[in-house]
């Protein structure tokens, strides 16, 4: 049937990752209010939790299984993804807008012919219409954006749009399809994983530390806190040019855009471009020496102080309340 | 070999944004435009590129928009570019139309190895060039930290949640830079003169329209500031219990 929307899942290792179940639950809801079918699909060698997505709304799922195409390809992927739209005649992709999503869609969307709308942090189909929000100048402002074409790829930022399962399974059709998939011109042959460390740009917590901490040397201080937390490590600009920290961990407009739970900022004055990268943070707890510093404007909580005397007592606390 | 470099003209980073009189625009007023720092990292992997393969290699800068774009094409051919395109559009284009006035142009060109900034902090779609690659039939790797060519070989690493991941490719095909790859190179006094001399083709962009609209621009609803609770450690349990009980976040 025409006029569907296809939800296009990540699994990494033979698991969907939380953002996939947000896929899911975002295009179910979508297809509700645009009065659509919604079905999603999944590529690679075996996916260990499909079942669980059936909690989510959907009503068909498709694992599009290959040994080949265990691993992403941007090129086999994309071969993959566009044949099955064809097949399965969907006038809407949605994928998550991770590392994944971002690739993946645009190639989707040349292949499809479609008009392509990434990052969206609301989507409103109140007039019969889609429309999507989503924030540009890293945050600094936002567009209201419309999809002109028929055909339309849309990605959602991680961690805005909570899936919430219910408590009836839809008792979606599953199905498995062998693949031959020979475009691997492109492939991924190897994962580097960072130290085991959560990333900033999926943590649900977030602990930043910047020029405030004086040097590399102290920012165990940041770690530890992280850690009883159980939050990822994040950094300023200043602190990363100046090779304290890897690139990987920055935050703001030539960094990561995060939208955690909690962000934690230590030692951070919030230079705008900062600001712009975590300001929509659900919390913002800041601990800064200066007072008048321009993090504390956009703060819950702030603390303004020594960050050397405070973190500390503030890790123990943290830890005694887990215990 | 040729090689392309693309290139954005963006509002510098410590803009602050404004709405324009349309509701669909910033306010340019007062606004200083630079190259979007990502493709600082591409200008310096193209002419990285062209120093290690030798021979006639030539790199060629291309930029969609208007006039004032010329200023970070200048700025590229500075840093020790060949030559420049610019694609000239007079109305703004959604990454789409970019893409195919880009890649019409590298086409023309016959550039096999093209390179782009990751994103432009602009509008942050982080697409173009996936979008130019899966037009030309490129290969293409996205958000790369490192970058190896052997003849025909590509192999990359880009970054991903929580780690690299290690890429092969093959050629033709579509890089886009990431902060880490390398140092970009200060344009020497010497290469500021060059680049004057150097010659700027100005080309209209035959371009369809967009397939996306923007309806409305807005700033997102200012956050309002919260309280200093205090100004030592003594003030942490009072954090703790508010973290626990008011935002319910720990």
């Amino acid at each position: 049937m025409a006029n569907k929307i296809l939800a296009v899942l990540e699994q990494r290792e033979g698991l969907l990752k939380k953002s996939a179940f947000e896929t899911v639950y975002v295009a179910a809801n979508l297809a509700a209010k645009l009065k659509l079918d919604a079905e999603a699909v999944v590529v690679g060698s075996s996916v260990e939790n499909i079942n669980e997505i059936a909690k989510y709304g959907i009503k068909k799922i498709v694992h599009l299984k290959s040994d080949t195409l265990k691993n992403y390809s941007s090129s086999g992927y994309t071969e993959a993804v566009s044949d099955y739209a064809k097949t399965t005649e969907a006038d809407y992709l949605l994928l998550s807008n991770t590392a994944f999503g971002k690739d993946l869609a645009p190639h989707l969307a040349v292949r499809m012919n479609a008009g392509i709308l990434m990052d969206c942090i609301n989507l409103s189909a109140d007039s019969g219409e889609l429309i999507g929000t989503r924030p540009i100048y890293a945050g600094k402002s936002l567009v209201d954006v419309k999809i002109k074409s028929a055909k339309k790829v849309i990605t959602i930022r991680p961690n805005v749009f909570k899936a919430v399962p219910s408590d009836n399974s839809s008792n979606p059709e599953i199905t498995t399809t062998e693949i031959v998939n020979t475009n691997l011109k492109t492939k991924v042959v190897e994962f580097k994983k960072a130290g085991g460390k959560l990333d900033v740009a999926e943590a649900d917590i977030i602990v930043s530390g910047g020029r405030g901490l004086k040097g590399p040397e102290n920012f165990h201080l940041i770690e530890e806190l992280a850690d009883a937390l159980g939050a990822a490590v994040g950094a300023s600009r200043a602190v990363v040019d100046a090779g304290w920290r890897p690139h990987g961990e920055q935050v703001g407009q030539t960094g990561k855009t995060v939208s955690p739970t909690l962000y934690v900022a230590c030692g951070i004055s919030g230079a705008i471009q900062h600001l712009a990268g975590m300001s929509s943070a659900k919390y913002i707890v800041a601990i800064n020496k200066d007072k008048d510093a321009p993090i504390f404007s956009i703060a819950d909580y702030g603390i303004a102080g020594d960050i050397f005397e405070i973190i500390p007592v503030l890790t123990q606390e943290i830890k005694k309340l887990k215990d | 070999m040729k090689i392309a470099v693309c290139v954005s003209h963006v509002p510098d980073t410590a803009t602050r944004v404004k709405i324009g009189s349309d509701n669909k625009s910033i306010d340019p007023s007062g606004v200083t435009y630079v190259i979007n720092p990502y493709d600082e990292f591409a200008v310096e992997e193209a002419l990285k590129t062209k120093e290690s393969v030798g021979g006639d290699s030539q790199v060629v800068v291309l930029s969609v928009g208007s006039e004032q774009n010329k200023e970070t094409i200048r700025k590229a051919l500075a840093m020790g570019a060949d030559s420049g395109v610019l694609l000239k559009a007079d109305n703004p284009l959604d990454s789409m139309g970019i893409a195919k006035a880009l890649a019409d142009e590298i086409k023309n060109q016959g550039a096999e190895l093209v390179f782009f900034g990751k994103q432009s902090v602009d509008y942050d779609n982080s697409i173009t060039g996936q979008l130019t690659s899966e037009l030309l039939s490129y290969s293409c790797v996205a958000v790369v930290v490192s970058f190896k060519l052997a003849g025909n070989k590509i192999t990359a690493e880009r970054e991903i949640e929580g780690g690299k991941e290690v890429v092969e490719s093959e050629l033709p095909a579509i890089i886009t830079c990431q902060k880490g790859l390398n140092e970009p190179r200060y344009a020497s006094l010497k290469g500021i003169m060059a680049a004057k001399k150097k010659v700027i083709e100005e080309k209209p962009v035959a371009v369809s329209e967009s397939f996306t609209e923007i309806l409305k621009m807005h700033l997102p609803s200012p956050k309002k500031a919260g309280r200093i609770i205090g100004t030592d450690s003594s003030a942490v349990p009072e954090l703790v219990k508010l973290l626990r009980e008011e935002a319910k976040v720990i």
